[in-house]
């Protein structure tokens, strides 16, 4: 009756685990990092001018700005957010044209007006608004207006330059070239689009100012859906197809015991996307290769275990004596062996940074999952099954042999 | 009872051997370093047709950048890819490539682009290293805890071992060295302790047992009684790696090829390096 209340209590533990593990994957998410799902990583650096150095001032000001660029753009769920002393780091998900939009956040954006020998009459900094917009011909422009102080020296400017050119500049590419015809207040027209996206795009940096210094992308990363698709379907494809054949394996080299194994190893499957998903963890493609390899590592565990039990019964010992012994024996070993690639994944998560410390936090967290299995499924499931025959038989663990 | 520590010459000359021709390659050769640790950038499209290398290169010559890139179709499954490795290119050249593509071929789609700025690339060379050895003197140190200090040192002996061989077949193959081969070389390292340590534990446990008994013939008993476990390991590990490698996409392959080598050399010098090289240092300290 005890060893039954015992095998009961054994059995209720396990399918809690299972259970709480299910929970918290239904609960959470766990999130497809770029490589996965698509998207655009961009680390952006600030430039240093002769009048700015970089102060967390300005930082903020970039940060702002491009904020600010990014939400006119309409892309939802974007992550930016400074690194270092004067990086900033923009991710987006995936979109249509990633590279345009990429090269319209990172400009530096100073609308200048200039007369044709260069001098800058005017800056973009009194500009209140700019949309993009038809003109009567039913071309595509920016329209904008300016605020009290701009359009009093834009009337200025005007009626002093009247028959001549005033070019009107993003950074230095010239966007039109018009001559004044006559004293112009507020308001504006900037023509030449080819279309109307285009002039969007220059309204948005319009509207939204410039950045207080350039930025140089210094890495960009950009992957498009299709890829993700196949890399996601090839991997999962893949995985499965490992533990299929490391499954047969471990049934016909252990027999019994083997089968156990293999159960085992669904329930960690359980248990790891319990756990990632439990701490949100972001999944990539080196990072499932991680978990792949955090397989292996739980394999190994039952392999360590299995032969020492088989040790224990060569030697003549009772089954019941043979797995306390054997399980007791592979503690050390098993706590040794993981120790280090912890301490190796710690280190990698640490140091690194991106797709590479996504490796090293999967690796670590199924290493430590693959401990806790080992230790505790492993075992309760093996004592579940000590009084069966199966378990019982001189090919269970491979004892025969050899 | 095999007498496998009792040849090691036999390993020692397999060993220095391989570690010999991959150093030599390596020297000659040197590593194919991938943008991420020398800047550049990496663009791949997708097409609903072929689109030969002259093609793209017209294309790309319109940017002027057609000089320094490399051009190589990546034909998978159906797919028409083209693969162009240029120098760091600004975003604005980015987009000029994609537009000046589909201008020319309107199925166009962008695949991936990477572009890793020469800074970045130099960052990332210094972390890498400098977690490599950071990770060796934890392992270092911890091993001495648990073991002794010579057990440490033959530890990292082994995994610098078989890091040189990854190191020197990725030579004398020309692959590119790139940030997923760098996380695979600290796979291997974690491995091959790993590794190690399971013969080494059962060496510190016949060494409380039986006393009196030589250290070489203890170790060897040892390693033959960890054997099937060595077995079993590293063909269900080598198994699933070599599933990934055939299976899983061309942006993993370069990643599981260094794990399937590394891991090979990993298996190997826990027997035929690791407690061989145990046995030469302690009987080289009795003798003295």
């Amino acid at each position: 009756m005890k060893y039954k209340q015992k095998r009961m209590l054994k059995f209720i533990f396990i399918i809690a685990v299972v259970a709480l593990a299910v929970f918290l994957y239904f609960n959470n998410s766990i999130n497809l990092g770029l490589d996965l799902q698509g998207g655009s990583h961009i680390v952006l650096q600030a430039q240093p001018t002769e009048e700015r150095p970089i102060t967390n001032e300005v930082m903020t000001g970039i940060q702002s700005v491009i904020e600010r660029r990014v939400n006119q753009l309409g892309l939802s769920e974007p992550v930016i957010q400074r690194e270092g002393s004067d990086r900033i780091i923009v991710e987006l998900p995936a979109i249509d044209n990633p590279n345009e939009a990429i090269e319209t956040i990172g400009r530096t954006a100073v609308l200048t007006f200039r007369n044709s020998a260069g001098q800058v009459l005017l800056t973009g900094e009194y500009i209140k608004n700019a949309t993009a917009d038809y003109d009567q011909y039913g071309r595509p422009v920016v329209s904008f207006e300016m605020n009290n102080e701009g359009s009093d020296r834009f009337e200025e400017i005007t009626s002093q330059y009247i028959g001549q050119k005033i070019g009107i500049y993003l950074d230095d590419e010239l966007l039109t070239n018009p001559t004044v015809q006559d004293t112009i207040s507020g308001r504006g027209q900037i023509t030449g689009y080819e279309s109307v996206e285009a002039a969007q795009k220059d309204a948005i940096l319009i509207r939204e100012g410039s950045l207080p210094v350039p930025v140089k992308v210094v890495e960009s990363m950009t992957v498009g859906p299709t890829l993700g698709e196949i890399s996601i379907q090839k991997s999962l494809i893949a995985g499965l197809i490992g533990l299929a054949f490391v499954a047969v394996y471990m049934m016909f080299y252990y027999r019994f015991p083997g089968v156990l194994a293999a159960l085992v190893l669904i329930i960690y499957g359980i248990l790891l996307m319990g756990t990632l998903a439990g701490l949100q963890a972001t999944l990539t493609l080196p990072g499932i290769a991680g978990l792949i390899l955090s397989i292996g590592m739980a394999v190994d565990a039952n392999i360590i275990i299995f032969e020492r039990i088989k040790d224990e019964r060569k030697s003549g010992k009772t089954l019941r004596a043979s797995i306390d012994a054997g399980f007791k024996r592979a503690y050390m070993t098993i706590i040794d062996a993981n120790v280090t690639t912890i301490i190796t994944a710690l280190i990698l998560a640490y140091f690194t940074s991106g797709t590479v410390r996504g490796f090293a936090v999967t690796l670590g967290i199924g290493v430590l999952v693959s401990m806790f299995t080992a230790f505790f499924i492993t075992r309760n499931v093996i004592d579940l099954f000590t009084h069966s025959s199966l378990l019982q038989s001189d090919a269970a663990f491979g004892a025969k042999r050899r | 009872m095999m007498d496998i520590l009792g040849k090691r010459k036999i390993w020692y000359t397999i060993s220095i051997t391989i570690l010999a021709i991959g150093l030599l390659f390596l020297a000659i050769n040197g590593l194919n370093f991938g943008i991420d640790f020398q800047g550049g950038t990496l663009l791949e499209f997708k097409f609903d047709q072929q689109v030969s290398n002259e093609n793209v290169r017209n294309v790309l010559s319109d940017i002027n950048i057609a000089v320094d890139s490399k051009i190589q179709q990546s034909n998978t499954q159906g797919i028409y890819g083209v693969l162009i490795r240029a120098k760091e290119l600004t975003p604005q050249e980015i987009s000029d490539v994609e537009e000046g593509l589909r201008d020319a071929y309107p199925s166009t789609e962008m695949l991936r682009t990477q572009m890793v700025g020469p800074v970045i690339g130099q960052e990332l060379r210094t972390k890498a290293l400098l977690a490599l050895l950071i990770a060796s003197i934890a392992i270092v140190l911890y091993i001495s805890v648990r073991f002794e200090f010579r057990f440490a040192i033959v530890a990292i002996i082994t995994l610098m071992h078989d890091v040189l061989i990854t190191l020197g077949i990725f030579a004398i193959l020309g692959k590119e060295i790139n940030t997923a081969f760098i996380a695979a070389l600290l796979t291997i390292i974690g491995y091959s302790i790993n590794d190690t340590i399971v013969i080494f534990d059962r060496i510190r446990e016949n060494m409380k047992l039986m006393h009196k008994t030589p250290f070489e013939q203890l170790a060897n008993s040892a390693v033959i009684d960890t054997l099937p476990r060595s077995i079993n390991t590293s063909l269900t590990t080598l198994i699933t790696i070599l599933a990934i490698y055939l299976f899983g996409g061309a942006s993993i392959k370069i990643f599981m090829l260094a794990l399937f080598i590394g891991m090979f050399a990993g298996t190997y010098s826990s027997i035929f390096v690791a407690s061989p090289l145990l046995v030469t240092w302690t009987n080289k300290v009795k003798n003295k």
